[in-house]
């Protein structure tokens, strides 16, 4: 089980402070496949990395099984990121390595000998469907191949729980498909717990058990993926399910619909993402 | 020049010590600077404020001894260390009293093509080697060095042919090699078909250097195949 409780990122720029997360409180159970959803910029990607310690929280804790993390540094803090999986929008896979060895890199760090390590990585290529593809590299594959590899990857060291940073948001409908239920066999046969963050209700829809909703730092609504499609509270699910502002009166409804139907890019969104961007790099 | 076959019956053994002479010069020297300057390369990106352990002080710096290191002109260094030089290999003359100063010279230029072949490393590449538990020394043996490799073989191609031009010029103070028989024949004895002589060789050693690099960056490179 992993609970936040308060967990706040700050960061610093040259120019002014930015509040990345505001008192966040989570709980995901084990086994969950947990969506984390919101426009870009909204502080999710933040989120996300602050569970292995990416990114540390300005404040408060974040408890994984009841231990608080945000106390590890040095080997304890590598060994917790052992434990945690990820893959990410744009795959991050080494380019000078051939496929196999992608998948051997976590076992590497670990000093696994070779013909162990190359046989897990094996079974896992197996796993994701590129068993034929072990000796080739990344450049010569498709956008989803080189993401099952990320997925490979990423349950090498069999971890409890997989971070997806946006992991389908550069492919393709068919190819999202095809991982996501890729990510849900990898959910209930291994029973590897699943965060998953995307700015795609339909991808939230398709694979989460449970989502939460955050905008601007501030987690605005979570609950049963059912319950929350079937009865969304917050203005911006009501915009991001593409609802009509009717219900949700005033100019603000309009305006979070108007942001759900140009994609999320508005002008002064726009500028609000540029300055959240700076900062982020800046405080890096 | 009667005709070239009296041309080489008199000076080809001269011009082939000077060339193997120049060759060793540039590739022992080269060699050394790559031992002074990954270590150098690697510290200014790792101590970067974006890199993996900042460190402006440390990072300050090694951006001045690189910079100091590149400012002064190598015909100057050359001659101003010559104490220096003899304290560590006992002489000033030869190759070896060479090498010193044109390792000296080429540390912090080799330490600027390290460091700007690692900073063309992915970011994301870096993050997700963190993601999986990497240690720093893991990440910078196991992803920069590893996935910058092809940049870095091109860099040590640039690097060589600078050093070979050094190399003429430690000619001047007696170190033997390409640059010394030019010197001495060509120019003090107005022997020009000497000095055309060195000037076909120089041109044909750093065409090798250079395809001999990309050749092998090419081959190791496994990105676009």
């Amino acid at each position: 089980m992993i609970q936040l409780e308060h967990v706040s990122k700050i960061f610093i720029g040259s120019e002014r402070e930015h509040t990345a997360l505001a008192d966040i409180n989570l709980t995901i159970e084990d086994g969950d496949i947990f969506g984390i959803i919101g426009e870009s910029g909204a502080g999710k990607s933040t989120l996300v990395r602050c569970i292995n310690l990416l990114e540390r929280p300005t404040s408060g804790r974040i408890l994984i099984d009841g231990n608080d993390i945000t106390k590890l540094s040095g080997k304890g803090l590598l060994a917790l990121r052992r434990d945690i999986g990820m893959i990410f929008q744009n795959f991050s896979l080494f380019q000078q390595r051939t496929v196999l060895q992608n998948v051997m890199f976590p076992l590497e760090l670990t000093h696994t000998p070779k013909a162990q390590a190359e046989e897990r990585a094996r079974e896992l290529l197996k796993l994701v469907g590129l068993a034929n593809l072990a000796e080739s590299y990344p450049s010569q594959l498709s956008g989803g191949q080189q993401q099952r590899v990320a997925i490979a990857r990423a349950l090498a060291n069999s971890p409890k729980v997989m971070l997806c940073d946006e992991a389908t948001s550069a492919l393709d409908t068919m190819t999202t498909h095809a991982i996501l239920n890729l990510l849900r066999d990898i959910n209930r046969e291994l029973g590897v717990t699943i965060i998953l963050i995307t700015h795609s209700m339909n991808v939230a829809e398709a694979v989460c058990n449970r989502i939460a909703v955050i905008e601007g730092g501030t987690i605005v609504e979570q609950g049963e993926t059912k319950v929350v499609f079937a009865n969304p509270q917050a203005t911006i699910t009501r915009a991001l399910l593409g609802i009509e502002g009717s219900a949700a009166s005033g100019i603000a409804a309009e305006a979070a619909a108007f942001v759900a139907q140009e994609s999320g890019v508005t002008a002064s969104v726009e500028a609000d993402l540029d300055a959240s961007d700076c900062c982020e790099g800046a405080g890096e | 020049m009667n005709n070239v076959g009296d041309f080489f019956a008199q000076y080809g053994s001269l011009l082939a010590q000077g060339t193997w002479d120049s060759v060793l010069m540039t590739l022992g020297a080269t060699l050394f600077a790559y031992l002074l300057g990954i270590p150098i390369g690697v510290a200014v990106v790792v101590t970067d404020k974006d890199g993996l352990h900042p460190n402006p002080a440390v990072n300050m710096v090694l951006g001045w001894i690189v910079n100091i290191g590149r400012s002064i002109p190598f015909i100057i260094l050359l001659v101003a260390i010559i104490p220096f030089t003899r304290l560590i290999v006992g002489t000033s003359l030869g190759i070896k009293g060479a090498l010193v100063p044109l390792v000296i010279a080429s540390a912090p230029f080799v330490g600027r093509m390290v460091e700007q072949s690692l900073k063309e490393v992915d970011p994301s590449l870096v993050e997700a080697a963190q993601s999986f538990g990497a240690s720093n020394w893991q990440i910078i043996y196991k992803v920069l060095l590893k996935e910058s490799l092809p940049s870095l073989i091109r860099g040590v191609a640039i690097t060589c042919i600078a050093v070979f031009g050094y190399t003429a010029m430690a000619g001047t103070v007696g170190a033997g090699g390409l640059g010394d028989i030019a010197i001495r024949y060509g120019y003090q004895r107005y022997q020009t078909d000497i000095m055309i002589a060195t000037i076909i060789i120089s041109i044909v050693l750093v065409q090798l250097i250079q395809s001999s690099g990309d050749f092998a960056a090419r081959k190791l490179d496994k990105r676009n195949r």
